[in-house]
């Protein structure tokens, strides 16, 4: 992508000896990977599947099932519009932070980069529990609002250990030549400093999408019956695995799996995970 | 004005002008993040603490401290932490074991490099809740790997892989690997090559060069992924229901708070639950953080700053 996140290329060297063990590695993990994805996909389209290597025969019957006995298509719109939100405002909170604490040197820097990225150090249960409390005390338990408030907690850490380096790695020169030219702070930031960082800024939000999307136990805690995401509807539907079909949980599983993947695959697009280095300047 | 305070803000990488009244304008923009971290993360954490102290029922004759007693005087809720545990600490040690070798040998580009990274980060959508219903399949007694394992008559009748401990711990290792895998590649393609190379020209082996060079320039990595594979690990919840034996073997720490607060309605027993979590996951990191820096105390990267 960029090249401000582009790193050097280092020269390849053969002194790291033999690769085929990385393939070989990589290959079993991913054989493990597909094999769980595939047996769910095929089960969500068999219309039995009896001890054979494959279904005895397929169906979309299961599909047609979740929409109308899971409210699939409700459902999904609630994940999206969590997701959307969530990445919006904490994008909105975290990248101004993640400029200053890039850009400033402060007495107190350190203990407060600290307290920003703590949430994403300590179990979600461990502050989800009182939360959840407070919210309901307040009125916004099981509501859209009460869920994307919580799952703004762990997103707002992740978007100031992506961005604090992202930022630190941008010439500050450009900025300064901006400011000698008479451009007020508010102007440097629009016309310099957004234009720039822009890559950046969308490829963490692709991440903080994909982890709103899969987050579960916060949601869990917060969510009600018509403010579930998917991740949770698909919990509590396979909790009550005996009494549904099982093919119509997995149906479930296979919408929620691609919707994710379809927001990863975005995201690799415009980043190299390398590039997502969480080292933050001390 | 406006020029002064461009002149003013731009010694930004260095030190705010000192002597005169410090200007906290610029540092502004963190307020509101800040100001959301403290109502929704510090505030609940005190909320819940104190709620922790304040037992109902029969436990408020018990003085504050009555459902941190009740907690671990019962062996069936005490025994919890320790299902948590020999759940969480193994599945870190050995994601990290693994993803090290990987993580190091990719720090340079490979051919397929794009893709190598991509299949081993694909779990991340995945979310514990759909390989938990994957597994199931896959790992149930007319699953794929027991129609393998069949067919090459290595066993004569299934495995039971799921609904036990070895289902949430194959669930737990492959839905932390990519997060372990991706902080340790971002440290390990961080290290400056010259000094492995000064060490080969200084004459040391490679087991040398890896135990005294690349072992200590990548413990603050190590550190950060074990921290956060802890984290994600401790908190297990989804797998050791639906993969699990969520009444037994595998009824962990979370699930033992959830239970408080969502089946008993009592978020006091509940937040002190949380509390104990907390702690241990605190100290897990605070020792973890001393053995980095027994490790290596220093820079970590060179040629970028």
């Amino acid at each position: 992508m960029s090249q401000i996140l582009a790193r050097p290329a280092p020269r390849a060297r053969a002194a790291d000896g033999p690769s085929w063990w990385v393939y070989a590695a990589v290959g079993v993990f991913a054989l493990l990977v597909a094999g769980i994805f595939l047996s769910a996909l095929l089960n969500s389209f068999a219309s039995t599947w009896f001890g054979g290597w494959l279904p005895d025969a397929y169906t979309t019957k299961w599909y047609r099932f979740a929409i109308t006995e899971f409210d699939l298509g409700y459902v999904l719109a609630i994940t999206i519009l969590v997701g959307l939100s969530v990445t919006v405002l904490s994008l909105a909170l975290g990248v101004p932070a993640a400029y200053v604490l890039a850009r400033q040197t402060f007495p107190g820097r350190s203990p407060l980069l600290l307290l920003l990225i703590l949430p994403m150090l300590v179990p979600p249960i461990t502050y989800g529990i009182p939360l959840a409390a407070m919210l309901y005390s307040a009125r916004l338990g099981g509501t859209l609002t009460g869920v994307i408030i919580v799952n703004i907690v762990p997103a707002l850490p992740f978007v100031v250990l992506i961005m604090t380096p992202f930022f630190e790695q941008i010439d500050p020169n450009l900025e300064r030549a901006a400011r000698t030219l008479g451009a007020a702070p508010i102007q440097v930031f629009r016309r310099v400093l957004l234009p720039i960082a822009l890559p950046g800024v969308l490829a963490a939000g692709l991440l903080i999408l994909v982890r709103a999307i899969a987050l579960f136990e916060l949601t869990f805690l917060v969510s009600g019956a018509r403010s579930q995401t998917l991740v949770v509807a698909l919990y509590y539907t396979a909790f009550a695995a005996g009494i549904r079909p099982s093919q119509a949980i997995d149906a479930m599983a296979v919408v929620y799996m691609i919707t994710g993947l379809i927001v990863l695959l975005a995201a690799l697009r415009f980043i190299n995970p390398v590039n997502m280095v969480i080292r933050v300047r001390q | 004005m406006q020029r002064a305070v461009g002149t003013q803000a731009s010694g930004d990488t260095g030190p705010v002008t000192s002597g005169a009244p410090r200007r906290w304008g610029p540092l502004l923009p963190i307020a509101p993040a800040l100001l959301l971290v403290l109502a929704l993360f510090v505030y609940p954490f005190l909320y819940g603490l104190n709620l922790s102290v304040h037992p109902l029922g029969a436990l408020a004759k018990g003085g504050m401290l009555a459902n941190y007693a009740a907690f671990f005087g019962d062996p069936r809720e005490r025994t919890s932490i320790w299902n948590t545990l020999r759940l969480a600490v193994p599945v870190t040690v050995l994601d990290l074991v693994l993803a090290l070798p990987l993580a190091y040998r990719l720090r340079r580009p490979l051919p397929g490099q794009r893709v190598i990274t991509g299949l081993l980060v694909i779990p991340m959508t995945l979310g514990t809740v759909l390989l938990a219903e994957g597994m199931i399949e896959f790992f149930g007694p007319a699953g794929w790997v027991n129609k393998l394992l069949l067919a090459l008559h290595l066993i004569t009748t299934p495995v039971q892989f799921v609904h036990n401990y070895t289902g949430v711990f194959i669930s737990l290792m492959i839905a932390d690997f990519p997060a372990v895998f991706l902080v340790l590649l971002g440290y390990a393609s961080g290290l400056d090559p010259r000094l492995e190379q000064a060490a080969r020209t200084l004459g040391a082996g490679w087991w040398r060069r890896l135990r005294r060079v690349t072992l200590p320039l990548l413990a603050p990595g190590i550190a950060a992924a074990a921290a956060l594979s802890f984290v994600a690990t401790f908190s297990v919840f989804p797998s050791a229901v639906l993969v699990g034996e969520p009444a037994g073997s595998t009824r962990v720490i979370a699930l033992a708070a959830w239970q408080a607060a969502y089946e008993q309605y009592d978020y006091p027993r509940a937040s002190a639950i949380a509390m104990v979590m907390a702690a241990i996951e605190l100290l897990f990191v605070a020792a973890v953080l001393a053995a980095r820096n027994r490790a290596y105390q220093g820079p970590t990267i060179g040629g970028r700053g």
